[in-house]
C-alpha cells in the first residue's frame, strides 16, 4: 500500500470529524461584537406611560440587564414572565423597545405586566443597530462600568436564566463588591 | 468653497430625510447617483443577518433595509468605504463581511487554495518524471505510425 | 390505506435491497452463477417497490389527505393541482423518496440495459447500487417516514412556501437528483471494479454513457435553479455561492473531471486509479451535499426544515460509504496497472491539466463552504465566506482551464507538439483578439477584465468549432460534404458543450460589465430610466390569485427620448403577494426579454404616502447563459447518441476494440 493512495481517506475522515463536532453548534447565533465593550451612546424617551427613559447613562453604577423587545415579536411574550422574577430579585432590568408603535408598546405593557425600571423606545431601530441587534429578543449583561458583558440571542428561557444569565450578573455584582471593598 | 458648502448642506439635507426614511421604514436612496453607486457597493459586500447568505442588497428583511440606510447615512457624512465597514463591523462583527478578512483565524482559508493548487502541481509533476523513468525513449510516431493510426480509428469509427 | 400501502412498499423494498446488496457479491466472489442471477430481479423489484411508494405519496397530495403528517405540514387544499404533485418532493421526507425512486431507478436500468456487462461485474455493480439503497431505505424508514399518519386529523395543511410554488423551482429537483443520484452508477461502478481489482478500456466504456447522462441531468438542475433564482427571488442574481448551490457545483466539478479522465481510460488504458477516486469523490460530494441541505450544520437560503437526528444519521451513511470506499482505494489501488505512457504535452497531458484545474478548484469550493464549520468546530468563531472569497479563488483558477480547453482537443494523443497546436489556432486568436480591441473601441464603461472575457468568450466558441472544421475541410473542401456526415457524434457533443462554456463566459462578461440597476421610489405618474428605457408607473391595484392576494404595479414602457415620451413599448406588471397560507411575501418580477438582454422590474413596498420602492434593471445577454447551458446539456446528449457511448455500451461482438472487450472480459463474449 503506497501511502499518498490514503491521502483521500485521511482527508475525509478530518471532514467527518469537523462535520460532528458541526452538528452540535448553532450557525444561526452570531456573536455580538461588543462583549467587552461599553454600551453605546444614547438617550432615548421612555414607552408611553412606562417612564423613566433610558440612556447610556442609566447603565452606568450598577450590574443591570437589557432586554430587546417588541409587541411584535412572538417570543418576547414567552420569556416576558421571567423578567417579573427577576425584577424581585432586585436586579435592575431595562427594557429596549426595538421598532414598535408607541400605542402597540405600551399596551402590550399594560396587559403583561411591566417588569422594566426604565423602558426606551428605539422607534427607528437605529439603536438597536447600534446595539448590533438582529433579532428580537435579545438580552444583554451590563457590568457596573456600563460595559456589555453577555448577550443572548433568542427567548429566555428557565435554562438559560439560571444556567448563563443570572451566574454572570452574580458574578460580575461580586466583582464590583470587591473592587469597592 | 461654494461647492464644499453645498455639498455639506446636500448632505445635512440627506440625512434629515434619511432619519425620517428611517423612522418609516423606507428607502433612502442617496440623490448624488455615484455615491448612491458607492453605497450599492458596499451593501454587496455586507451580509445580511437575519436572512443567512444574502448580502443585505440583496434581501428584503427590514434590518437589511435599515442597514442599507445606516451605510447611505455614514456615506452622506463623508466617510470613506474603509471607515463605513469599520462602522458596521464595530456593531456586528466579522461575520457581516462576505469577504472574510485576512487573520489568524481565516489564513487556512486564503492560503488554501494555493497550497492546494501547488500540492496538485507537484503531484502531477512526480507523475510525470515517474513516467518519463519508466520509459526512457519516448519518441512522437512517424509518419508512418500515424498514418496506421488514423487508417484504425477510422475502421473503428465506420465499425 | 394508500399510506400504508407506500410504508410498507418501503419495507419490501429494504429487505429486497439487503438481498441484493449480498447474496451477489457472495456469488461474484464465489463464482456461483444462481446467487449473481439474485441481482437482476431484485434490482428490478426494488425500483417497482420504490415507486409504488412514491405513487402512493402523490396520491396522498392530490386527495389532500391530511391524515398523513407530510400532506399536512406540507401541502394546502387550496393548491393548485401542479403544486400538490411537485409538493411531493417539496419536503424532506418526499424528496428523500424521490431520491431513493432515482436510485432504485439507476440500479434497475443497469439491471435492464447493462446485459452485455460480464455478468461478475455487473453482479458487483447492483450489489454496491443497493448497498447505497440499504442506507437511504434505512434513513427513510427509521428517521423520516413520509407515511406517518397525523391523529386526529387536520382540517387543512399548512401550506407550501410560496417561494417554491414556482414552476422553474418545481421541477428543479428532479433533474439535480437525476444527476446526483445518477453519479451513484460512477460509484458502484468504480467499487465493483476495485473489488475485482481490475480496470480496462471496457470499463471506461461502460462507466462514461452513466456518468454523462448524469452529468447532463444535473448541469439541466442547476441551470434552472439558477434560472428560478434570477427570476424569482427578485433582484436578478443567478449565483449566490450558497452553500446549497455549491453542493450541487461541487459534483458538477467533479463529475466533468470523471467525463474528461475517463476518456484516458477508454482511449489510453491509463489514469485508472485517478479515474476511480474521482468517481467516488463524485459521488460523495453527492452525499456530502445532502447532508449539508438535511442537517442544518450551515446557514442556507434554500435548506429543508433541519433535524440534527437526522444530520447524525447521514453522517453515519457518509462514514460508511465513503470512509469505507476510500479505505478499499487505498488498499487496492496498487492492483490497478497503468497502462499507456504519454509526454505532458500531449491529449492526455490536456486532459490531465483540466483534471488538475477542475479537482482543485472543487477543492477550493469545498474549503470555502465547509470553512465556517471547521472554524466555529475549533475555536468558535463565526465568519462568512461569501460570493467574493469565491470571486477571488475560484475564477483564477477558471482562466487558464478556459484558455486550455481550446488547445487540448487539438493536440495528438501521446505526445504532441505545443507550436504547431497554436500555429493552428492562429486565426482563431486573431479573430478573439480583434472583438477585443473593437469592443474596447466602441463601449463605454470597459474595464480589463471585460475585454479580457470577451477575448476569452470568443476564442472558446470559434476554438471550440476548430477541431470540427479540421476534421470536415483535413483533406481540402472535396469530400467536405461526405466527411461532415461522418463526423463522429462524440466529436459533435464536445463541440457544443465546449461552445456552450463560451456563451456563458460570454454572457457573465457582458452581464457583469454592463448591467444597469435603479432604484428609486415612484409615485403613480413617475418615470424610471432604464438603459435607452422609459419606465412610468401606471398605477397598482390588488389582484387575487388562487392562494394569494397581490399588488400589482402597471408599468408603461418606452423607448427613452430627449422630449415627450412617445409610444407605450410594452407593458410591465411585478407583482407582490402575499400568501393566504404562510406569512411569506414574494416578489414577482416582470421581465420583459429583448434582444440585447432582459429589462427587469420589481416593486417592493408601499411607503403609505402613494409611493412605492422600485427597482429597474437592464441586464445585458443575460439569456446567453441559459442558452450556453443549454448548449452544454445538448452536446452531453449528441454525445449519449454516439455509437461509442450509446447507453447501455457497445455489445462485445459488435465493437472492433481489439482485445479490450473480448479479451479482457471472456465471459462477455459469451
Amino acid at each position: 500500500m503506497r501511502p499518498a493512495l490514503a491521502v483521500p481517506l485521511v482527508v475525509f475522515v478530518v471532514v467527518a470529524i469537523a462535520l460532528a463536532v458541526g452538528l452540535g453548534l448553532k450557525p444561526r447565533e452570531i456573536p455580538s461584537a461588543l462583549i467587552g465593550k461599553p454600551v453605546p451612546t444614547f438617550a432615548l424617551e421612555p414607552v408611553q406611560d412606562f417612564g423613566p427613559g433610558l440612556s447610556s447613562e442609566n447603565l452606568k453604577g450598577q450590574v443591570a440587564i437589557v432586554n430587546v423587545f417588541a409587541s411584535w415579536c412572538v417570543p418576547c411574550r414567552v420569556e416576558h414572565g421571567l423578567w417579573a422574577e427577576v425584577a424581585k430579585l432586585g436586579i435592575p432590568i431595562y427594557g429596549l423597545n426595538y421598532k414598535d408603535t408607541p400605542k402597540n408598546a405600551s399596551a402590550w405593557l399594560a396587559q403583561l405586566g411591566n417588569p422594566y425600571s426604565r423602558t426606551g423606545a428605539d422607534l427607528g431601530g437605529r439603536v438597536g443597530i447600534d446595539w448590533g441587534v438582529y433579532g428580537v429578543p435579545e438580552t444583554f449583561v451590563v457590568d457596573e462600568h456600563g460595559m456589555i458583558q453577555l448577550k443572548f440571542i433568542g427567548p429566555v428561557d428557565r435554562a438559560a436564566l439560571d444556567n448563563q444569565i443570572l451566574p454572570k450578573v452574580r458574578e460580575l455584582q461580586s466583582k464590583a463588591a470587591r473592587a469597592a471593598g | 468653497m461654494m461647492a464644499a458648502a453645498r455639498g455639506a448642506l446636500a448632505a445635512l439635507m440627506f440625512l434629515v430625510l434619511a432619519t425620517a426614511a428611517l423612522a418609516q421604514g423606507l428607502e433612502a436612496t442617496l440623490p448624488d447617483p455615484a455615491l448612491e453607486a458607492r453605497a450599492r457597493e458596499l451593501h454587496k459586500v455586507l451580509r445580511c443577518l437575519v436572512c443567512q447568505n444574502q448580502s443585505i442588497h440583496e434581501s428584503n428583511a427590514e434590518l437589511a433595509r435599515d442597514l442599507r440606510n445606516v451605510v447611505r447615512e455614514r456615506i452622506a457624512a463623508g466617510d470613506t468605504d474603509a471607515q463605513v465597514m469599520t462602522y458596521v463591523v464595530a456593531r456586528y462583527g466579522d461575520w457581516v463581511l462576505l469577504r472574510p478578512p485576512l487573520n489568524a483565524g481565516t489564513l487556512v482559508l486564503w492560503l488554501g487554495p494555493p497550497l492546494i493548487l501547488a500540492t496538485a502541481l507537484l503531484g502531477t509533476g512526480v507523475y510525470f518524471v515517474r513516467s518519463r523513468r519508466a520509459i526512457p525513449d519516448m519518441k512522437p510516431l512517424t509518419s508512418e505510425e500515424q498514418a496506421r493510426v488514423a487508417a484504425l480509428l477510422g475502421e473503428e469509427r465506420q465499425g | 390505506m394508500v399510506a400504508e400501502l407506500g410504508h410498507f412498499a418501503l419495507i419490501v423494498a429494504m429487505v429486497v435491497a439487503a438481498v441484493q446488496a449480498t447474496v451477489p457479491l457472495v456469488g461474484a466472489a464465489r463464482g456461483a452463477d444462481e446467487l449473481i442471477a439474485v441481482a437482476r430481479p431484485a434490482a428490478l423489484i426494488q425500483f417497482l417497490m420504490a415507486g409504488v411508494a412514491f405513487f402512493a405519496l402523490m396520491y396522498c397530495f392530490v386527495q389532500s389527505d391530511f391524515s398523513v403528517l407530510t400532506v399536512f405540514q406540507s401541502s394546502h387544499s387550496l393548491k393548485p393541482l401542479l403544486y400538490k404533485v411537485t409538493g411531493v418532493w417539496g419536503n424532506h421526507e418526499g424528496s428523500l423518496l424521490l431520491w431513493i425512486l432515482i436510485l432504485t431507478g439507476f440500479g434497475a436500468a443497469v439491471a435492464a440495459f447493462g446485459t452485455n456487462l460480464p455478468p461478475t461485474l455487473a453482479a458487483r455493480v447492483l450489489a454496491v447500487q443497493a448497498m447505497i439503497g440499504v442506507g437511504f431505505l434505512a434513513f427513510i424508514l427509521f428517521t423520516s417516514n413520509p407515511f406517518e399518519r397525523v391523529f386526529p386529523v387536520p382540517l387543512e395543511g399548512r401550506g407550501l412556501n410560496p417561494l417554491l410554488q414556482d414552476p422553474g423551482l418545481a421541477i428543479h429537483p428532479p433533474f439535480l437528483y437525476l444527476g446526483y443520484v445518477g453519479f451513484s452508477l460512477a460509484f458502484s461502478f468504480a467499487v465493483a471494479a476495485l473489488i475485482e481489482g481490475r480496470v480496462d478500456p471496457a470499463w471506461a466504456r461502460w462507466v462514461r454513457p452513466w456518468t454523462l447522462a448524469a452529468w447532463c441531468f444535473l448541469t439541466t438542475g442547476i441551470t434552472l435553479g439558477s434560472w428560478w433564482a434570477y427570476y424569482e427571488l427578485g433582484w436578478g442574481g443567478f449565483w449566490f455561492w450558497d452553500p446549497v448551490e455549491n453542493a450541487s457545483f461541487m459534483p458538477w466539478l467533479a463529475g466533468t473531471a470523471l467525463l474528461h479522465s475517463a476518456i484516458v481510460v477508454e482511449r489510453r488504458d491509463t489514469l485508472k486509479a485517478w479515474t476511480i477516486l474521482l468517481a467516488i469523490l463524485t459521488f460523495s460530494l453527492s452525499l456530502l451535499g445532502t447532508f449539508i441541505v438535511r442537517s442544518g450544520v450551515l446557514t442556507s437560503v434554500h435548506a429543508f426544515a433541519t433535524d440534527p437526528a437526522r444530520g447524525l444519521f447521514i453522517l453515519g451513511f457518509l462514514v460508511v460509504v465513503i470512509g469505507g470506499s476510500l479505505a478499499l482505494f487505498a488498499v487496492r489501488a496498487p492492483a490497478l496497472k497503468a497502462g499507456g505512457l504519454f509526454a505532458p504535452i500531449s491529449r492526455e497531458g490536456a486532459l490531465v491539466l483540466n483534471n488538475l484545474l477542475l479537482a482543485t478548484a472543487c477543492a477550493t469550493v469545498l474549503l470555502g463552504t465547509l470553512y465556517p464549520l471547521f472554524l466555529d468546530a475549533l475555536t468558535g468563531e463565526k465568519v462568512s465566506v461569501g460570493p467574493p472569497f469565491f470571486n477571488a479563488t475560484f475564477g483564477p483558477l477558471m482562466v487558464p482551464l478556459l484558455v486550455a480547453m481550446v488547445v487540448g482537443p487539438l493536440l495528438p494523443w501521446k505526445r504532441g507538439d505545443l507550436r504547431g497546436a497554436l500555429e493552428r489556432l492562429r486565426f482563431t486568436f486573431l479573430v478573439a483578439a480583434s472583438a477585443g480591441v473593437t469592443v474596447y473601441a466602441m463601449a463605454t464603461d470597459t474595464s480589463l477584465a471585460a475585454i479580457g472575457g470577451i477575448i476569452l468568450a470568443t476564442w472558446i466558441i470559434l476554438g471550440g468549432l476548430r477541431p470540427l472544421y479540421e476534421r470536415v475541410f483535413r483533406g481540402g473542401v472535396a469530400g467536405s460534404a461526405e466527411r461532415l456526415r461522418a463526423l463522429p457524434r462524440s466529436a459533435i457533443g464536445m463541440a457544443f458543450a465546449h461552445c456552450g462554456i463560451g456563451v456563458i463566459v460570454m454572457g457573465l462578461t457582458v452581464l457583469l460589465t454592463w448591467q444597469v440597476e435603479r432604484d428609486q421610489v415612484m409615485r403613480v405618474g413617475d418615470a424610471m430610466n432604464v438603459s435607452g428605457y422609459t419606465i412610468v408607473l401606471r398605477g397598482v391595484q390588488s389582484a387575487a390569485g388562487p392562494n394569494y392576494v397581490a399588488q400589482r404595479a402597471n408599468f408603461d414602457v418606452h423607448r427613452t427620448r430627449s422630449e415627450g415620451l412617445g409610444p407605450v413599448l410594452m407593458t410591465l406588471h411585478p407583482e407582490k403577494r402575499s400568501y393566504v397560507d404562510s406569512p411569506q411575501v414574494t416578489t414577482e418580477a416582470a421581465i420583459e426579454p429583448t434582444v440585447m438582454g432582459d429589462l427587469y422590474v420589481v416593486v417592493g413596498d408601499a411607503d403609505g404616502t402613494g409611493g412605492y420602492a422600485v427597482r429597474g434593471y437592464f441586464k445585458p445577454f443575460v439569456h446567453w447563459l441559459w442558452f450556453g447551458a443549454a448548449l452544454m446539456v445538448a452536446g452531453g446528449v449528441v454525445s449519449l447518441t454516439d455509437r461509442r457511448h450509446r447507453v447501455g455500451a457497445p455489445s462485445a461482438r459488435k465493437s472492433r476494440d481489439p482485445g479490450a472487450l473480448a479479451g479482457a472480459h471472456p465471459s462477455a463474449a459469451e
